[in-house]
């Protein structure tokens, strides 16, 4: 009987709408960012320019996305007085692997990341989606809900680093995009905005981002 | 099985950190050759690119035997004997007083028969410790090039210390004024003498950090370079005068 069910619902497409929506969710509706607002603190750190915001996703997609696996697979076994410690300890674990293996094979992102792979252990959005998804979810759903949410997360990041690396350095990438000789030190008009470097524009940016999504979607505006 | 009774807990936490601890472990015991090389290696890239020489990682083992012709290590104006310069922790030497010091000196000859003083150094930035290589040219006292790195600078800011925009402030600079050190003061914009290079605008503690960094690990290689340079700065024209006579 039991095998029979699980048959049954296993039938269910791996891309239905239901599980396209995990998907697709996260990256607007109940974005972690702009909706949940969490992780904003690496979303804040590491936005100066787009290289270190590419690579921090990343690392935050591998493990949201082992992590969530990891800790549905485990759902009916981890005792729950101690649920927030293991999903920590898988949290931890899946950080220092990324850690090192960074540093083993491309040892230049791992030193362009520096301390802020270590800072993906304290991002609230892993936590959050353990505790709140994997822990009642099966392994497929619990994938593709931290796929989504590293997604969510990952665009807004890009967003953010794109116009602070723009703004603050004229660069993309570590390339210039305003041409040198618009500098006023070579003459022109254009100065570089050095307040755009600085964590209180990230703030500011992250800010004008909700406001603007706010106003395209009405459905997130509270009622009062 | 009742997952929320006590022994069962204890028994899942004792499973969950060994199991964790055996991954954790075997990951880095067998990548750890892998990412002491990549250190090595890039050692070795800093070491050249302060002398303008720029290689990838995979080319750094063959230039590096190539450009760096000796290598010493220095207490005063002494040569240490049986110490590997390239081996010298630069993070518990600078601790030492400065005559105390085991200090690792490279010495560079080009083709050309150019030859350049490559000296390592340590200190701290604002998060944690920064690093670098300054080389100076036969005179001792004209700085060739410089590189810096640091490990948890802010990007942006004081991680800055690593761009050319940075560095390439320093080649032409005079460490030595006459027989005096007088090290590299880093300035808060208008840096104008030849012993001073503008900062980095938000990263000023950064900057003073490298500023330290070179006035404090220079200490230890003037005796030496005094000695053993063509001549610091203000002998040049003495010794000029002396090559005519004789």
């Amino acid at each position: 009987m039991a095998e029979v069910q699980e048959v049954k619902k296993e039938r269910e497409a791996l891309f239905s709408k239901k599980n396209r929506k995990l998907i697709s969710d996260p990256l607007n509706d109940s974005n972690p960012i702009t909706v949940q607002v969490l992780g904003i603190c690496s979303a804040l750190a590491i936005t100066v320019k787009l290289y270190p915001a590419l690579v921090m996703s990343l690392s935050v997609l591998f493990v949201l996305g082992v992590g969530n696996v990891v800790i549905s697979l485990m759902r009916n076994l981890i005792p729950n007085r101690i649920r927030i410690i293991v999903q920590l300890v898988v949290v931890a674990s899946l950080v220092i692997l990324v850690d090192q293996v960074l540093k083993a094979f491309v040892y230049d992102v791992s030193k362009e990341l520096s301390v802020f792979v270590g800072l993906i252990i304290t991002n609230c959005i892993i936590m959050g989606r353990f505790e709140a998804f994997a822990l009642g979810n099966t392994p497929w759903k619990s994938f593709l809900d931290g796929l989504g949410n590293a997604f969510g997360y990952a665009w807004i990041l890009l967003a953010v680093a794109f116009f602070r690396e723009l703004l603050g350095s004229g660069q993309l990438f570590g390339f210039q995009i305003i041409p040198e000789a618009w500098y006023m030190s070579n003459g022109g008009f254009y100065s570089n905005n050095g307040l755009m470097l600085l964590p209180p524009m990230a703030l500011i940016t992250v800010g004008i981002i909700i406001w603007v999504q706010r106003s395209r979607n009405t459905e997130l505006i509270e009622e009062n | 099985m009742d997952v929320n009774k006590n022994s069962y807990t204890f028994t899942f936490a004792a499973i969950m950190v060994v199991v964790v601890a055996a991954i954790l472990s075997f990951a880095a015991t067998s990548l750890k050759p892998m990412q002491d090389n990549n250190v090595r290696l890039e050692k070795m890239q800093n070491i050249l690119s302060s002398i303008n020489i720029e290689v990838s990682r995979e080319e750094a083992e063959e230039a590096y035997a190539k450009y760096i012709t000796e290598e010493l290590v220095l207490q005063g104006s002494k040569e240490v004997s049986g110490v590997a310069a390239f081996d010298v922790e630069m993070s518990k030497e600078v601790v030492k007083p400065a005559e105390e010091r085991n200090a690792p000196l490279y010495i560079s000859t080009n083709e050309k028969g150019e030859k350049y003083f490559i000296i390592p150094l340590r200190g701290k930035g604002l998060w944690g410790p920064i690093w670098g290589y300054i080389s100076l040219e036969e005179n001792g006292s004209t700085i060739y090039g410089a590189t810096f790195d640091h490990k948890t600078e802010t990007p942006g800011l004081g991680a800055e210390i690593k761009t050319p925009m940075f560095t390439d402030l320093f080649p032409g600079k005079e460490i030595f004024d006459g027989n005096e050190f007088k090290g590299i003061m880093v300035m808060k914009g208008n840096a104008s003498g030849e012993h001073q290079v503008n900062g980095i605008s938000g990263g000023t503690i950064t900057s003073v950090g490298v500023q330290d960094m070179i006035t404090n690990c220079m200490k230890s290689y003037t005796a030496y370079l005094k000695e053993n340079s063509v001549a610091t700065q203000g002998n040049v024209e003495d010794n000029r005068v002396a090559t005519i006579d004789q």
